[in-house]
C-alpha cells in the first residue's frame, strides 16, 4: 500500500494537469528505508512528449545525488498518461528500475488541464511484473517511529 | 589505477549488494571489462552490441565526474586514477 499525504497527492495532480497534454513525472522521496514519501520533487520531462517521458540525464544525476547526501532514496516514481488510462505501459515496465519504489500513474485524459477527478493509481514494478496497489491519502504522515 | 563506480540499486545483484565498486581501466569500456571480470553479468546490462559495434544502452547513464559520458565519447572516454563514475538508469517510460 502507498501511504501519501494530502498536500502531496494534490501537488502531483497539479503537476500532471498543468503539464498536459505532455506527460509530466517527477518523484517523492523519503529517508531511506522509511517508505515514507516526503519531499517531492517536480522534474522536467526532457522527451517534451505526450507519449513519453525521460528525466534529463544531468538533472537526474543532480537528483540523485541530492539524495545520497541526505540518505533519502525514491519512495514514489510518478508520471501521468495524458490520453491513455493509468497503467503502466510497455515501455513503462520495461524501464522501470526502481524495484523498491511505488510507481504512481496520474491520468488526465477526462479533464486535461481542467478541474475534475482524475485517475490516480499506484504500482510496484519488479522484474517485469506489475503489481497494483491500494492508495491510501492521509491529512498528514503520521510522526516518524 | 583505480577507479570508484557508483552502482544503482537494481545492478547490486551483481555486485554482492555493494552500492560502491572499484575497477580499472583506462577507458570507461577498459573499465567496464574490468568489472565484468568480478561481477559477472554487470556488463551485459550497461553495452549492447550495435552496428558500429559495442555501445552503451540507451537507458543507462553513465557519468565521469558528473559529466555524462555520452559527451566524453561514450565507451572510449578516458579515465585516470581517482576519477569518480556513477551508473544511473534513465528514469523514463511511456
Amino acid at each position: 500500500m502507498l501511504r501519501i499525504d494530502q498536500a502531496t497527492y494534490d501537488a502531483i495532480v497539479a503537476h500532471a494537469k498543468r503539464d498536459h497534454p505532455d506527460e509530466a513525472c517527477g518523484i517523492v522521496a523519503g529517508p531511506e528505508g522509511s517508505d515514507r514519501p516526503e519531499r517531492m520533487v517536480e522534474m522536467v520531462n526532457a522527451a517534451g512528449s505526450p507519449t513519453f517521458y525521460e528525466f534529463d540525464s544531468s538533472e537526474l544525476l543532480a537528483l540523485y545525488k541530492e539524495m545520497w547526501a541526505r540518505d533519502e532514496e525514491p519512495v514514489v516514481v510518478y508520471h501521468s498518461h495524458t490520453a491513455t488510462e493509468a497503467y503502466p505501459s510497455r515501455t513503462d515496465i520495461g524501464l522501470a528500475s526502481e524495484p523498491g519504489a511505488h510507481y504512481v500513474l496520474v491520468s488526465t485524459r477526462e479533464h486535461g488541464n481542467n478541474e475534475g477527478a482524475v485517475e490516480f493509481r499506484s504500482y510496484r514494478i519488479v522484474d517485469g511484473e506489475v503489481t497494483e496497489e491500494e492508495v491510501s491519502v492521509v491529512d498528514h504522515l503520521s510522526p516518524e517511529e | 589505477m583505480a577507479v570508484e563506480v557508483r552502482i544503482p540499486t537494481i545492478l547490486r545483484t551483481y555486485t554482492g549488494g555493494e552500492k560502491a565498486v572499484t575497477g580499472e581501466g583506462a577507458s570507461l569500456g577498459a573499465l567496464i571489462d574490468d568489472l565484468e571480470a568480478n561481477h559477472p553479468g554487470l556488463k551485459e546490462r550497461l553495452v549492447e552490441p550495435k552496428d558500429a559495434g559495442p555501445d552503451l544502452r540507451r537507458f543507462v547513464n553513465v557519468y565521469v565526474n558528473d559529466e555524462d559520458v555520452r559527451f566524453l565519447g561514450g565507451l572510449e572516454a578516458e579515465l585516470s586514477d581517482g576519477d569518480q563514475v556513477v551508473v544511473l538508469p534513465a528514469v523514463a517510460g511511456g
